[in-house]
């Protein structure tokens, strides 16, 4: 099994990025995704800044990919994604079909990212045509669709073709809005927005009015309330995910990485009861399925 | 331009034909479709007598097969296609790229809209699309600002489609999984977001409470009125304040942008509410379709009388209206 680092899908200081990439070359994990993919107005790090960081990293042996935008709207949007599409070396990984037109109108390899919605072996294999060299699954698919796909893939031959990422730890980026609810929860216009975001490392929780935990607010992005943690269903994993992401947060994301490298044949079990894992089970994704 | 209006039972459809819908879409009586809801949509011998209801009057059909096919249900949406072509659909509106692959692949000479359950929403994606699978026409999601509508439809080539009028879905379509992350359906994996088999109401101390898979989505006061819960419509709590956290009950209302809209291009406006009755359909679709022609007599001129926007809140969610994207403010 390998573990990936997702990008970051908060927007942090600059300082805080290259501290956290620093650690993260001295970890473990052996693919780093970088890159902005949540608002284009979050411009601590420029387009060079990330490529310098992303060659960087590969130096030091780690497989890197440079993740880009999941909502394109503004034409300057389209032209950021075509600088890093042009970047020559470095292998991206597509969140909207627009990347995967400018990717394959090059001829180059991609892994289709998790915003990207393919759903069954069929969708796969255009993918795989367009030149996907590695799939992430949607975030609210299971195990089992997941093995209803692969032995799909089995059938049409192509099973060997790709590799398969799951997200296994982190906030789930669960949907994209053309409204800033970060903004909106401090009463500002989007087009006013003075940054705020940089005021939440890990988002903004919301709760319902009975306390429970449900969205965390990101900007445009709405993730879930509670953090996925897929670490107590490793073991299950194997011949099916080739790739495990751990969606970085501003605490102890490189402990999680080596508890799952210990537990990645369930051998120590993680206590994960404030956590969620309820769609690799087929049920609520909101929901903890316990063994 | 052309007006597309919804409908999900043959009363609906022939409400839209008799007020003036220039086409009307449906979907079949299963989850290829986004509104999969019970006593909702067509199948078999209605579906046949849909096509000729509104082939006689001149009137054209899109049948929408807009959710993502099933790694073990491909057959259902092969299936669906064929259903589709074989009782006379003029266009289908379709967002998985292997529908897309197939139905360009059996029926090249078939009309395909790109659904907007795919998301499309830059120059880039909308080539992909064209190229790939010779769409005519794209939908756009609702997340775009009226300035980037202009945009896009002065880069592309390729028939732009835009929703006019009806619930508001704020999130970019196809790509919102927070009503499986609630209650493990979603669109793209049932066809329908905050399905109402996980809708309860309850009267407490505190209020009428509504629930979706047990989740308190909101609480009403007398006074207040009680809305379907939609769970991105919700009262919810951030850092003390209690407050409508992402959007409130309200319905997408761009009378006032016709002008704008018929000035860059845009191919057709679009009529949310295939679940809506037929007296939604025969109200919204007399109003747009006296709009779109005074529009289309005297843009210069054109304001939407106050009896229209009346009327179409009336029928609207929350009894409110927005611009929604399109109107920058409101992002």
């Amino acid at each position: 099994m390998q573990y990936s680092l997702g990008p970051i899908l908060y927007f942090w200081p600059k300082n805080q990025v290259e501290e956290f990439y620093q650690q993260a070359m001295q970890s473990s994990a052996d693919v780093i995704y970088l890159g902005e993919t949540v608002c284009s107005k979050r411009r601590e790090l420029k387009t060079k800044d990330w490529l310098a960081l992303a060659r960087e990293l590969a130096g030091k042996g780690k497989q890197v990919v440079l993740s880009t935008m999941a909502l394109l709207e503004a034409p300057s949007e389209v032209k950021t994604l075509q600088s890093y599409c042009d970047n020559g070396d470095i292998l991206i990984e597509a969140n909207d079909v627009g990347a995967i037109q400018l990717l394959s109108e090059q001829g180059k390899p991609f892994v289709a990212g998790p915003a990207i919605n393919c759903y069954s072996q069929h969708s796969l294999h255009r993918l795989l045509k367009l030149g996907m060299q590695r799939w992430v699954m949607p975030v609210e698919l299971s195990r089992d669709w997941l093995e209803k796909i692969l032995n799909g893939c089995d059938e049409l031959g192509i099973r060997n073709q790709f590799e398969v990422e799951v997200f296994g730890y982190g906030y789930l980026p669960l949907a994209y809005s053309a409204r800033c609810f970060t903004a909106r929860s401090e009463n500002r216009p989007k087009d006013q927005c003075e940054l705020c975001c940089i005021n939440y490392p890990n988002g903004r929780l919301t709760r319902s009015q009975e306390g429970q935990e449900l969205f965390v607010l990101n900007g445009i992005q709405t993730q879930s309330g509670q953090c996925y943690n897929l670490i107590n269903d490793l073991a299950g994993m194997h011949n099916l995910v080739d790739v495990v992401r751990l969606s970085p947060l501003s605490a102890d994301t490189l402990d999680w990485l080596e508890k799952f490298r210990e537990n990645e044949n369930g051998q120590y079990p993680q206590i994960v009861e404030r956590d969620c894992n309820g769609y690799w089970h087929s049920i609520a994704g909101m929901s903890l399925a316990t063994p | 331009m052309e007006l597309l209006c919804p409908a999900g039972s043959m009363p609906a459809l022939k409400k839209a034909v008799a007020e003036g819908a220039d086409a009307v879409y449906i979907g079949l009586k299963d989850d290829t479709n986004a509104r999969h809801f019970a006593g909702l949509n067509f199948t078999g011998d209605k579906l046949s007598k849909a096509a000729d209801y509104l082939h006689q009057h001149g009137k054209k059909l899109h049948i929408a097969i807009n959710t993502f096919a099933h790694p073990d249900g491909w057959r259902r949406w092969q299936y669906a296609v064929d259903t589709a072509v074989d009782n006379g659909a003029d266009t289908l509106i379709l967002a998985d790229l292997a529908v897309l692959e197939y139905a360009c692949d059996t029926y090249p000479q078939l009309d395909l809209h790109l659904s907007v359950q795919a998301s499309a929403t830059n120059t880039a994606a909308i080539n992909f699309y064209q190229q790939q699978f010779n769409v005519s026409r794209v939908v756009l999601p609702r997340v775009l600002s009226i300035h980037q509508v202009k945009q896009l439809a002065r880069q592309t080539m390729v028939e732009l489609e835009v929703f006019a009028y009806g619930s508001l879905c704020i999130m970019a379509e196809g790509r919102c999984y927070l009503s499986s992350y609630m209650t493990g359906e979603s669109p793209n994996t049932a066809g329908a977001c905050s399905p109402a088999s996980f809708v309860r109401w309850q009267e407490t101390g505190q209020g009428l409470e509504s629930r979706l898979n047990d989740v308190l989505i909101d609480r009403y006061q007398p006074h207040e009125n009680a809305g379907y819960p939609t769970l991105c419509k919700g009262r919810f709590e951030v850092e003390g304040n209690v407050y409508h956290a992402l959007e409130e009950p309200t319905s997408l209302n761009t009378l006032d942008l016709l002008p704008e809209l018929m000035q860059c291009g845009i191919s057709a406006v679009k009529i949310e509410g295939r679940q809506r009755s037929p007296a939604y359909v025969e109200q919204v679709t007399r109003i747009w379709r006296q709009a779109i022609d005074a529009c289309a007599r005297d843009s210069g001129n054109f304001n939407p009388q106050p009896t229209w926007n009346q009327g179409l809140e009336a029928v609207s969610e929350g009894s409110q209206t927005s611009l929604g994207a399109y109107h920058r403010k409101w992002q």
